[in-house]
């Protein structure tokens, strides 16, 4: 490395500087020889450009963290599918002789006031609430894309009208609607899931929204305009598949507060009715008897807590992977 | 100290030059993902009292940097100063406490940064922004401070001061808010100006009567300014002295007129031919630089330039050349300049 | 300023008057009417009950007869408990609800401010990432788990609270901590993703170019800024305190607005969901009012005169 003082100003001294500092190289004419620098570049060329989506895959894969959360979410879809075939009884049928049992080898999980196994019914809650989310997910998908696509695509006079009704839907509180709605129409799985679904996709109109008026005036966009492409080729071509990370990532955490609105729902009694479990009703039964059987209360708490946890921090991880900013 | 050597390191037209700011050897690193990322490698460099010293380079090339580390501005973590010292006025910069630096900073050092859209605080006053300096530096009362505050703006070129004052950033335009900084960095009478591209990001319109209010404030005020820009059209008009850095060392040095008409190196070349100009003559065609710059966390061994430049030889792949001395004042990181070189290539 | 509070106003009327006309199509659309559930009324009575609430006249009569009556802020009469208006109910429980959520707001913004600029300002440390967890478990962990659980332990075992009322002050402590942990949460977040990015922009390195001292730079430049975008999570917020002030208060056995809600859903009384569903629907449409008006009277770089700021 240079230790020479770029002021130092006497020339002869610097020739006699600069010729000792190169001394020990023993340099020869030849190492003056000009030389083909083309093999340099492609060795230089600097670190190869991920895609997007490799990127924040390799991300989210490396984020142990979110890897536990994923795991723990695969484990609890896996046992809400074979959780009921792992013990000789069902969820719905009463054994009055042995009510409220705390854990044990015969009852796993204990039993509930109506001597119902609680290990059926906690995977029994949990099918109801992946399958809540993702109802819930899909109808948010769909109305947020296409409405969403529209807004952003077309802009304007029809951006500004179905923008301000997204507006106004969005300004009442979405529980309300929900609770309206299950009051209308008989309490069931699929109320609740239309129900929570027709009021939460304005959030993923947005976002959508948001992409494609910012992708429609990248060049790329342009050009294939330019070349004649139609609008929907362009939408299904060049704009969802960019679009597509923020989406997932909304939907990730699109799921968890619907897991919680179903069983919000069903504490307050509006949601699914007995004998079907949901974590929600499950809680408020174990509630009411707290002071006495205090453990009913455990699992189908620890279970919600723990889905909405893995599907929070998950969530969370898929936003950080796919925000550039946060690039480091 | 060799203050003899520097004494005579006088750019055009300072016979007294007194060295205001010395960087020697300075090495600065990133810690990322991935490694180290050398930004800074070794870098040598003099501003004299009143002196406009312009450091050029492509970005990335480690000139923010090093004007960052000049007022310790980089949070440390990620970056750390490997090696190297920086003396401001005689003191060592590297070795003062957080407070003995706050007292630097703003005071006798102002810095001004490249988007004026978004370096001034949204939403505080631009007269609240001017005046804190001073009541800070200068233990002015509110007062004096807005007299002074208003006086700034006036000399920067910003009509009606007075209302102006009361106005937040959102209410100028981009060269307006460029003036409001240059006023906030020389409210205090700093001895250094540094200013980080300041006018990179505005029209060329306002470029040019932004580096009017720079060229006239330093003759008004004798302050000494680190220009640093990627466009050596504002160095041509504005400095005495060059740096043009490459790959986070200095490239080549020297005054303005030696760096326009004899430059040393490849890359002060490559950067003279990438610019048109109007003196020239139309059938030379605008060459660019082939490649891109090497990447900083494995430092090539040899030169930096190497892969890049039309003349490389074996010895460049190889071994770092150094900065070879090529006048009193010139100086440039090539073996063209050895003299063994310059026989064999004869 | 005055146009654009007017043109917010407007909205807020708009939404009101689409919510109380789809509520009332709704109730409407049920098969049925109100009184067909209950054990057999006498025909007489039955008559005469029909005739009270109008449901002998044509829907849209009723529709105007009801909107009438919401213009003069009469809510109407609640078809369960004998003698009762809602507007009678409103009266009496929302003191309890207000009380309750206005300290619950408090504790959250002061809170989850707190715990953002702390975090922030030790990124990636260890209270950083203890806020974090404070935060993702705050989200996660449902007002309906963290009630009973608190009651249990701090007041069944522990002793230290009343398991349900609000009478003293010390009531308010579980009952505030379950509504007040997802504010936190979101408010913790919030500012200190903010505070990072601020701490992180240029203005705050023009200040510290400036050699102002940390706590200035703090204070003066990066707090401000940093929180200013909490404002606008007011809104929303406060609907999340009140659609959870439901189940807190049949929790804690408040007898606060929400407990009334759930149980004229569950009673089928359909004049009194009406009308607290309006009423719900009033206060945080309010809620989301006042906090666009006080964003825009905040943030400087805010054009009163163009359309709103609240998107």
């Amino acid at each position: 490395m240079s230790n020479l003082n770029v002021t130092k100003n006497n020339e002869e001294q610097h020739e006699a500087a600069s010729n000792d500092r190169h001394q020990h190289l023993n340099l020869k004419p030849e190492d003056f020889r000009k030389i083909d620098t083309s093999g340099l570049n492609a060795e230089v060329i600097s670190r190869e450009s991920v895609s997007v989506w490799r990127d924040a895959m390799e991300r989210v894969v490396s984020n142990k963290l979110a890897m536990i959360c994923l795991f723990i979410l695969l484990a609890i879809t896996v046992m809400s599918f074979i959780g009921p075939y792992l013990t000789p009884y069902d969820y719905e049928t009463n054994d009055l002789m042995n009510t409220n049992q705390p854990p044990s080898k015969e009852h796993w999980f204990g039993t509930d006031d109506l001597g119902r196994d609680m290990f059926e019914r906690t995977w029994m809650g949990a099918s109801i609430s992946l399958r809540v989310g993702l109802f819930a997910a899909l109808i948010d998908l769909v109305i947020g894309i296409i409405y969403g696509g529209i807004m952003g695509y077309f802009g304007g006079r029809v951006d500004e009208i179905m923008n301000r009704a997204a507006e106004i839907l969005y300004s009442i509180p979405t529980l309300l609607i929900v609770i309206l709605l299950v009051v209308v129409m008989e309490p069931s799985l699929f109320t609740i899931v239309l129900a929570i679904g027709i009021t939460g996709w304005v959030n993923m109109a947005w976002i959508v929204r948001g992409q494609v008026m910012q992708l429609k005036n990248q060049e790329y966009v342009l050009a294939s305009r330019s070349l004649g492409a139609s609008a929907s080729r362009i939408i299904f071509r060049h704009l969802i598949p960019n679009a597509m990370g923020p989406i997932i990532v909304t939907l990730t955490l699109t799921v968890p507060s619907a897991i919680f609105a179903e069983a919000f729902l069903s504490f307050l009694g509006l949601g699914v009715q007995s004998p079907a479990a949901s974590w929600g009703t499950m809680i408020e039964d174990a509630r009411s008897a707290m002071k006495v059987f205090p453990w009913r209360i455990f699992f189908p708490a620890l279970f919600i807590s723990l889905t909405m946890l893995a599907f929070n921090i998950f969530g969370d991880a898929l936003r950080d992977a796919f925000d550039p900013k946060l690039k480091r | 100290m060799k203050s003899d050597n520097k004494l005579r390191n006088s750019s055009i037209g300072q016979t007294n030059a007194q060295p205001l700011l010395e960087v020697e050897d300075l090495h600065v690193s990133f810690d990322v993902r991935g490694g180290e990322v050398q930004a800074v490698r070794g870098v040598n460099m003099v501003i004299n009292k009143g002196e406009v010293v312009g450091i050029v380079g492509e970005s990335g090339c480690g000139k923010s940097v090093t004007a960052q580390t000049l007022m310790r501005l980089i949070p440390s973590p990620p970056s750390r100063v490997k090696k190297g010292s920086i003396r401001f006025a005689g003191e060592d910069v590297l070795k003062k406490s957080e407070k003995e630096m706050q007292q630097l900073r703003g005071g006798r050092m102002g810095m001004i940064f490249q988007d004026p859209m978004t370096s001034l605080n949204p939403t505080m006053t631009v007269g609240r922004q001017i005046t804190e300096n001073l009541i800070r530096h200068r233990n002015m009362s509110m007062k004096e401070a807005h007299k002074r505050g208003v006086e700034m703006l006036n000399l920067v070129g910003i009509p009606l001061a007075e209302t102006r004052m009361k106005q937040y950033p959102h209410e100028f335009s981009g060269g307006m808010r460029q003036r409001v900084m240059i006023a906030i960095a020389l409210a205090c009478d700093p001895e250094l100006l540094i200013a980080d591209e300041p006018t990179t990001a505005l029209d060329v319109t306002i470029q040019a009567q932004i580096l009017e209010v720079m060229k006239e404030l330093r003759n008004r005020l004798n302050t000494s300014i680190m220009l640093i820009t990627h466009d050596l059209g504002i160095v041509a008009d504005v400095c005495d002295k060059v740096i043009v850095m490459y790959a986070g060392q200095v490239a080549e040095t020297g005054t303005v007129h030696e760096i326009f008409n004899n430059p040393k190196h490849p890359y002060t070349q490559g950067l003279l031919e990438s610019i048109p100009r109007l003196d020239d003559d139309k059938s030379q065609p605008l060459v660019p630089i082939p490649g891109t710059p090497p990447d900083l966390i494995k430092p090539p061994t040899g030169c930096a330039f190497a892969a890049r430049c039309k003349y490389t030889m074996d010895i460049c792949t190889r071994v770092d050349p150094g900065l070879f001395e090529c006048s009193s004042t010139q100086s440039a990181r090539c073996w063209l300049n050895h003299e063994m070189a310059k026989e064999v290539h004869a | 300023m005055v146009r654009f509070i007017a043109t917010k106003l407007m909205y807020v009327l708009l939404t009101l008057f689409l919510l109380a006309t789809v509520t009332f199509f709704m109730m409407k659309a049920i098969p049925g009417d109100p009184f067909m559930g209950e054990k057999k009324l006498p025909p007489a009575i039955y008559n005469n009950m029909i005739a009270k609430y109008g449901f002998d006249q044509p829907v849209w009569k009723q529709y105007l007869t009801y909107m009438n009556n919401l213009l003069h802020l009469d809510l109407g009469e609640s078809m369960k408990s004998a003698n009762r208006t809602v507007n009678n109910i409103i009266q009496n429980s929302f003191p309890n609800s207000a009380k309750l959520g206005l300290v619950a707001i408090i504790v959250s913004v002061i809170v989850g401010i707190a715990l953002g600029v702390i975090a922030a300002l030790y990124h990636r440390g260890l209270i950083d990432a203890l806020a974090t967890i404070v935060a993702v478990l705050g989200v996660s962990i449902p007002s309906f788990v963290l009630a009973p659980l608190m009651q249990y332990f701090f007041a069944v075992k522990l002793g230290w609270f009343h398991v349900a009322g609000l009478k003293e002050p010390l009531d308010y402590v579980m009952p505030v901590i379950a509504l007040s942990a997802l504010p936190i949460a979101f408010i913790a977040r919030l500012t200190r993703s903010n505070m990072v990015e601020v701490m992180n922009s240029d203005y705050i390195k023009t200040a510290k170019s400036k050699g102002l001292s940390k706590a200035i730079i703090i204070n003066r430049h990066a707090l401000r800024n940093a929180i200013l975008p909490v404002v606008t999570y007011l809104g929303p917020m406060t609907a999340n305190i009140v659609t959870g002030s439901v189940v807190i208060e049949k929790i804690f056995g408040i007898a606060g607005i929400g407990k009334y809600f759930v149980e004229s859903v569950s009673n089928r009384d359909y004049t009194l969901i009406m009308g607290l569903t309006l009423f719900y629907a009033f206060i945080l449409i309010m809620a989301r009012f006042l906090t666009d008006i006080a964003y825009a009277a905040i943030d400087p770089r805010i054009k009163l005169n163009s359309r709103g700021g609240g998107s």
